[in-house]
């Protein structure tokens, strides 16, 4: 569905159920050049399990008009944006990656607004090599594809989002090429990567939390590493962790697993 | 940055898409002969019909031992994922029946495999959808064809069996200016060959049965999506971005940025066509893909002595190989199949149909049959078999003559196929 997000046109997935303000809220946030599919599947499971899901195309990405967040506090102002033009008071948040640290921002600027956060693939800081953000500049499609090895870590995945016979290395190069390609204005994977090595309030965020924090950290994440989480796991009142058998492309690597958590954690 | 995280085309075809099972250790792919998989509970049940979870539920829409050389294919042609089919016919009717209905229309290159030629020419037009075709290098042309109602180009790698070179990077990029997908038949060249989708195909899908089972044993198709077309910036697409009565009034573009295609493919086109593939079979077309460069690499050495040899025969005619200057493809075979551009070719001989008959029969290592892409060569003559329901005017559109000849290159050791030439070309010329 569409909604006005300061002014923009913004697309958020539903998860193949109308959305229903009556119901509990999930948000789930991507991370950079990614869109709202990257959630395929657990967007999906929780849509037909009771809740209310919105899964947004961050402003100025794919579907979603607007200028994209050129900081983690940007992109938090507009989920809580988001929340009040869907009139949804509370909502549990769930983020990947960057999608993460503006998850973390966000329940730290309205803790009373948000019952449940959830960090995916998280690290505090999120630093990202000054070759990384040379190249996210100057060579794209050169960056895109180191990301993109640095995201995966199976040949054999099991079945994923697009079903048995996915291909995930080039699942994931499609969606970033895509991504890029969908805002001609603006480079959204340097400015998203910008954003997430400039981000320093993580710990004086998560010291603002006061809903249940679960981390979800993939075994064999070369981007985030598990132990890149552990200032916010260290700062969290009320934190859980769960390692699961993947990269930092988890939600497609292992989908169940990711799904199970968050599930676990939600109810 | 080689290794286990960026593998190179060589550990690919060996090693994606399958891991030991976890089940057995087994280190083969094991065969999965089941028609259908366990639910953990009615939830899981529910979830996996809804596709809530991905799995297995029933092998006509997936299997694991199928899954596997879809893994396998897609990562070899750089592609977001695909679907195995009972034969290359099946793959190239999904690609179309998930495309497009009747009133929709088909611009194809003329220089295709006959039996697609039927397909579009023929059966195609019973259910409404119509095809105007194209010489392969006629850009202009492709470009005219287009209607308001088109929604796909279609052509071969290289065509069967003149081996005209598809110029992709071109016709792709007029494809995608007019908002079309561009579908390329890459049997002929392999992913070794060649990767469509890198040049700017948006699908590709081979006859599986050919080069990348290698072994003449058993007849699958596969259709891999490159995830590169925008289906909803095009317009022309609403089985794609439209809601789909068939499942819940799903929107495959929105469940997918970049697979909607694959959704609808599996989702309709196996679930309500059927034309998958056994679990059987797949397992026989990976112990073909994992030695796929080693054959190719074999198959290209062994075609260009071939080639080199009857180009110097005073009995040929004439001998249709990129490789040759001579060739019309000759450049764009360079620049676009740096590696060669395959060991299917054809060749005339300069006597009459009755000399060329006596060639054939005279052959003892090349076998006469109705196949390419074995291990074995292979020769039969294209007027009287695999093309025979086209018109004089067809066949020569497509670069046939009344006396041309096909060959397979195998991997027989070239001297021997180069004397069993050499004797037939002896025998026909006395007839």
């Amino acid at each position: 569905m569409e909604l006005i997000v300061n002014g923009a046109r913004t697309f958020c997935y539903t998860g193949g159920k109308p959305f229903d303000a009556g119901k509990p809220t999930i948000v789930f946030l991507h991370g950079v050049l990614n869109d709202h599919s990257v959630w395929i599947l657990q967007t999906r499971w929780f849509a037909h399990h009771g809740w209310n899901v919105l899964a947004p195309d961050l402003p100025g990405h794919c579907k979603s008009e607007g200028e994209p967040p050129k900081s983690v506090e940007e992109a938090a102002a507009f989920v809580l944006a988001l929340l009040d033009a869907a009139g949804v008071q509370k909502a549990a948040l769930v983020g990947h990656s960057f999608g993460s640290l503006v998850a973390l921002e966000a329940a730290a600027r309205a803790p009373q607004r948000v019952t449940h956060l959830a960090l995916v693939g998280t690290a505090c800081p999120m630093k990202v090599s000054p070759a990384l953000l040379e190249n996210a500049q100057q060579q794209p499609r050169k960056a895109i594809d180191m990301v993109n090895v640095y995201s995966h870590s199976l040949l054999a995945p099991p079945p994923s989002a697009l079903g048995p016979g996915s291909w995930l290395y080039g699942g994931s190069r499609a969606l970033m090429r895509r991504v890029l390609a969908s805002n001609p204005q603006v480079n959204v994977f340097h400015r998203g990567f910008a954003a997430c090595d400039s981000y320093t309030g993580g710990e004086a965020a998560m010291a603002q939390v006061q809903c249940p924090v679960l981390f979800v950290l993939g075994k064999a994440d070369a981007m985030t590493p598990p132990k890149a989480a552990q200032p916010l796991q260290q700062k969290a009142r009320n934190g859980r962790t769960v390692l699961v058998d993947g990269g930092h492309a988890m939600m497609t690597e292992a989908p169940d697993q990711v799904l199970f958590a968050l599930r676990d954690f939600m109810r | 940055m080689p290794g286990y995280s960026d593998p190179g085309f060589d550990t690919l075809a060996v090693h994606a898409g399958a891991a030991p099972d976890p089940a057995t250790g087994a280190r083969a792919v094991p065969i999965h002969l089941s028609t259908s998989f366990v639910f953990e509970s009615s939830d899981h049940a529910a979830a996996l019909f809804n596709l809530e979870r991905s799995g297995h539920v029933y092998s006509r829409l997936s299997n694991p031992t199928n899954a596997v050389l879809e893994q396998r294919v897609a990562a070899l042609e750089g592609g977001i994922g695909a679907i195995a089919t009972a034969s290359g016919q099946a793959a190239l009717h999904l690609a179309i029946a998930t495309l497009m209905g009747a009133g929709s229309h088909i611009v194809a290159s003329t220089a295709l495999y006959g039996g697609s030629q039927n397909l579009l020419h023929f059966t195609l037009r019973r259910f409404g959808i119509d095809t105007t075709f194209v010489k392969p290098g006629d850009i202009d042309g492709w470009r005219a064809a287009i209607r308001p109602n088109t929604k796909l180009l279609f052509g071969e790698t290289v065509g069967n069996p003149g081996l005209e070179v598809l110029d992709i990077p071109t016709v792709s990029a007029l494809a995608h200016e007019a908002g079309l997908p561009l579908l390329v038949d890459s049997t002929f060249t392999t992913p070794y060959l060649m990767q469509p989708l890198e040049l700017g195909a948006d699908l590709v899908y081979h006859s599986a049965t050919k080069f990348l089972s290698g072994h003449g044993t058993v007849i699958g198709g596969v259709v891999v999506d490159g995830g590169s077309f925008d289906w909803e910036r095009s317009g022309r697409f609403a089985e794609l971005t439209a809601p789909y009565d068939g499942f819940h009034g799903m929107v495959f573009s929105e469940e997918s940025t970049v697979g909607a295609f694959l959704l609808r493919a599996r989702r309709e086109g196996l679930r309500d066509f059927g034309a998958s593939m056994s679990p059987h079979t797949a397992w026989l077309i990976l112990q073909g893909i994992e030695t796929l460069p080693l054959r190719m690499e074999r198959h290209m050495a062994n075609t260009r002595k071939v080639v080199e040899f009857l180009a110097a025969h005073p009995f040929v005619e004439r001998v249709g190989h990129p490789m040759l200057e001579s060739h019309a493809s000759h450049a764009l075979a360079q620049k676009l199949l740096p590696r060669g551009a395959g060991s299917v070719f054809s060749f005339d001989l300069k006597g009459s149909r009755e000399q060329g008959k006596k060639f054939i029969e005279a052959l003892k290592l090349f076998s006469h049959l109705a196949n390419v892409g074995d291990v074995r060569s292979l020769v039969i003559h294209p007027a009287s078999t695999t093309h025979f329901r086209m018109s004089d005017e067809a066949l020569r559109s497509a670069g046939i003559g009344p006396g041309t000849i096909r060959l397979s290159i195998g991997l027989e050791d070239p001297a021997d196929l180069i004397d069993d030439l050499k004797r037939a070309l002896k025998a026909a010329e006395k007839a």
